[in-house]
C-alpha cells in the first residue's frame, strides 16, 4: 500500500514540475508558436459541423497532395486535355469566370454554367441538379461525362498505374501503391474537403474579428440580405442547398430540366440547387445557365422577372420587392463575401503541384 | 543487399515460438463452437436453357426473338436462416454477378456456425447504405460499370442485347436497372424456397446451394414486357419499378448438396 502511494506522489510531482516546465515556455516570447499545419481540416467558428465525415478519411498532407495533383491533372480525361480546373480555377474561387457554360474535351459545349468549390465538406449534394449525394462521388460525374471529360474510370486508373509518379503518391497516402477508385476520389475529396472559404470581411464581422468593419452601405445591405435573401441563401454557408425553381423563364433551346432529369417527378421541374453567394463577385456569369453577367441583372431578376410556373417556389411568387437603393445596399454588401485569403492560399494552387516531396 | 541477419534471428527465436505454442494447448474446458462455409452457384437460364451470350436466339413470353449481349446483377446482405429464426448475415456481403466472367458465378461464404440452414435471404442490388456512404471498393468499385455518376446510385442489374422487335435503330435493348430509394427502387429482397433441402454446415462440410435465374422473368410477371414499346431503361421511373418487379421472383434453388 505504501509503496503504491509512494509511487502515486512521485508521479504526481513529476506531473507537476512538467506543466510548470510547460508553463515557462509558453511565457517566454522568445519561443514562437508552432505554425499551424495547413493539412488538418478545421471547422471555422461560425460554421455548422461538416456533412463529410472527416474520420473516415482523415485528411493527410500525403493525401491532399495527391488530390491536388489529380484535380489539376489532364490524365484524368480521354484525351488528356481537360483537368478539372479546366473549369474550375482559383482566381474565380473554383468557377470559371466569363464562362458561361463548362467547356469538355474536343471544346465541346456543356449546357451548365460551373460552379465554385469551396466549402464542399457542408454540401448535402452535388451538382445543379444535386443528383450526386456525396463528395467522394462527385468526380466520377465530370469525369465519365461525355461532354466534360469523357473518359471511363478503369482507363483513368490504368493511367495512374503507368505513372511512376502516382504509384509513389498513393503509396505515400495510402501505405501501399495499390490504385483504386477509392482511394483516387478519397484523396480528390480530401483536397476539395480542405478548400473551406470562411475568411471574409462578413465571416469577420459575424466573428466579431478586426478586418470585420463594414460600410453603412454594406450593414444595410446584410440587414435587407438577411429580410429578402436569407430564408434559401442561408447564413453561414449562404445556401440550404436546396433545389428550387427560382423562376427564370425557360430557355427552350437547352431545355434544361433540372432537378427532374433525376427525380423523373414533374414536381421538380426546373429546380436547381440554390448555391452559396460567396465569392459571388468573382463567380459570374450567374444562374445555372450562366444568363447573367452582373448581380444588377440577378436582382433585376428577382425585383421584376419572376416567370411564374407550376414548380415555382412559392417565396418568389410576388417577386422581391427592391428599390434601387436595396439592390445597390445588397450588391455592396454581397462584395464583403470574397475571401482573398482562400482566392490566394498557395496550398490549393496549381503552382503548388509537383512540389510534393 | 539481401541481409541472412534477420533470417538467422528468426531461426535463434523459433524454439521460443515452440516452446509458447505448448503451453497454449491446454484443455479448453469449454468447446469452441464450429464453423464451415457454404458455398453459392449461380446458373442464368433463358427459359429453363443455359444463359450464352452474344450467339443465341430467345424468344420471350411476347414472342420477340432477342439476343443478350451483357449481363450483370449485384447479390447482396446474404442471411442464412436455421430453422429456429436464427440467421448467419455473412459480413461484407457484395456479389457482383457478371455472366461474361464464370468465376463471378460461384463463391464462397466462410465463417458459418455449423447446423442445419433451412432458408436464405438476400437482395437483388445494393443497399441504400452503400448507395449514399462515399467511395466503395471491392464488388462496389464504380469502376465496374454498375453505377450511375450524375445521380449517385448502383445499377442493381443490367440486360443488354439486340431485338428486331425494338424500335431502336440498332435494335438495342438496354436495360439498366437502378434506384435505391423511393416507389420506383430497382432493390428487391428475396428468399427463394429451399424446398425442405438442409443445407447443412459443419466443420468438415460444406453444402452448395445451386441456385437458378431465370432471365425470361424479365420479361414476364406481373408486367408482361414486349420490346416493341419497353426496350430502353435508364433511369428511376415507371419501367425500371416493372423490371425489378419481374426479376424479383426470377430465383429459385435447383438444389443443395
Amino acid at each position: 500500500m505504501n509503496r503504491r502511494r509512494n509511487i502515486l506522489y512521485s508521479l504526481l510531482i513529476m506531473a507537476a514540475s512538467f506543466t510548470s516546465l510547460l508553463g515557462g515556455c509558453s511565457k517566454d516570447p522568445e519561443i514562437p508558436l508552432p505554425e499551424p499545419d495547413p493539412y488538418v481540416f478545421r471547422k471555422p467558428a461560425n460554421f455548422p459541423e461538416p456533412v463529410y465525415n472527416f474520420a473516415n478519411n482523415a485528411v493527410t498532407e500525403a493525401g491532399f497532395k495527391l488530390g491536388r495533383k489529380l484535380f489539376y491533372d489532364p490524365l484524368l480525361s480521354r484525351d488528356n486535355s481537360t483537368s478539372c480546373a479546366s473549369c474550375h480555377q482559383q482566381v474565380s474561387a473554383f468557377a470559371h469566370t466569363e464562362h458561361q457554360f463548362s467547356h469538355g474535351i474536343n471544346d465541346l459545349t456543356g449546357k451548365r454554367n460551373a460552379p465554385g468549390i469551396f466549402n464542399a465538406a457542408w454540401m448535402p449534394s452535388f451538382m445543379w441538379d444535386a443528383g450526386i449525394n456525396h463528395i467522394e462521388n462527385q468526380p466520377s460525374g465530370p469525369i465519365t461525362n461525355p461532354i466534360e471529360m469523357d473518359e471511363s474510370l478503369p482507363n483513368v486508373i490504368a493511367k495512374l498505374n503507368a505513372t511512376p509518379e502516382y504509384r509513389a503518391m498513393f503509396a505515400q497516402a495510402f501505405g501501399d501503391d495499390t490504385i483504386n477508385t477509392q482511394r483516387m476520389f478519397r484523396a480528390m475529396a480530401q483536397f476539395m474537403g480542405m478548400m473551406v472559404s470562411a475568411n471574409s470581411r462578413y465571416d469577420k464581422h459575424v466573428r466579431g474579428e478586426a478586418g470585420g468593419e463594414l460600410s453603412p452601405q454594406e450593414s444595410n445591405g446584410l440587414d435587407l440580405f438577411r429580410s429578402k435573401c436569407a430564408s434559401c441563401h442561408t447564413e453561414p454557408l449562404l445556401s440550404d442547398f436546396i433545389p428550387r425553381n427560382n423562376g427564370l423563364p425557360v430557355n427552350m433551346q437547352l431545355n434544361d430540366s433540372g432537378r427532374a432529369q433525376i427525380t423523373q417527378d414533374p414536381a421538380d421541374l426546373y429546380k436547381f440547387k440554390t448555391p452559396s453567394l460567396r465569392n459571388i463577385d468573382l463567380t459570374y456569369p450567374y444562374m445555372h445557365d450562366g444568363r447573367f453577367w452582373t448581380l444588377e441583372q440577378v436582382l433585376d431578376h428577382y425585383a421584376s422577372g419572376i416567370v411564374a410556373g407550376p414548380t415555382l417556389d412559392p417565396q418568389l411568387s410576388a417577386g422581391i420587392a427592391l428599390s434601387a437603393q436595396d439592390k445597390a445596399d445588397i450588391i455592396a454588401f454581397l462584395k464583403t463575401l470574397t475571401d482573398p485569403s482562400f482566392l490566394h492560399d498557395h496550398k490549393f494552387s496549381e503552382h503548388a503541384v509537383g512540389h510534393e516531396h | 543487399m539481401f541481409s541472412y541477419r534477420p533470417a538467422l534471428l528468426l531461426l535463434a527465436l523459433l524454439p521460443f515460438f515452440a516452446s509458447c505454442k505448448k503451453d497454449q494447448t491446454e484443455p479448453d474446458p469449454t468447446p469452441q463452437p464450429e464453423y464451415g462455409s457454404v458455398n453459392i452457384s449461380i446458373a442464368n437460364t433463358v427459359n429453363g436453357q443455359p444463359l450464352v451470350l452474344g450467339s443465341q436466339d430467345y424468344v420471350n413470353d411476347a414472342g420477340d426473338t432477342f439476343r443478350v449481349n451483357l449481363y450483370k446483377y449485384y447479390i447482396s446482405n446474404i442471411k442464412l436462416f436455421k430453422a429456429d429464426g436464427s440467421h448467419y448475415a455473412e459480413p461484407e456481403s457484395y456479389h457482383l454477378i457478371n455472366q461474361s466472367q464464370g468465376g463471378s458465378l460461384s463463391f464462397t461464404i466462410g465463417n458459418v456456425p455449423a447446423g442445419d440452414y433451412t432458408s436464405m435471404t438476400f437482395m437483388i442490388g445494393v443497399d441504400s447504405t452503400r448507395n449514399v456512404s462515399g467511395a466503395q471498393t471491392g464488388a462496389l468499385d464504380p469502376a465496374h460499370g454498375m453505377f450511375w455518376t450524375w445521380n449517385t446510385g448502383y445499377i442493381m442489374a443490367k440486360l443488354e442485347g439486340t431485338s428486331t422487335r425494338s424500335p431502336d435503330p440498332s435494335d438495342l435493348i438496354v436495360f439498366h436497372i437502378g434506384g435505391f430509394q423511393g416507389a420506383n427502387k430497382g432493390i428487391r429482397t428475396v428468399s427463394p424456397s429451399f424446398n425442405s433441402a438442409v443445407a447443412r454446415v459443419t466443420g468438415s462440410a460444406s453444402p452448395t446451394i445451386f441456385l437458378e435465374a431465370e432471365l425470361a422473368e424479365w420479361f414476364r410477371t406481373p408486367n408482361a414486357i414486349t420490346f416493341a414499346t419497353t426496350y430502353n431503361n435508364m433511369s428511376v421511373n415507371a419501367t425500371n419499378k416493372m423490371l425489378a418487379d419481374n426479376y424479383a421472383d426470377m430465383f429459385t434453388v435447383d438444389h443443395i448438396q
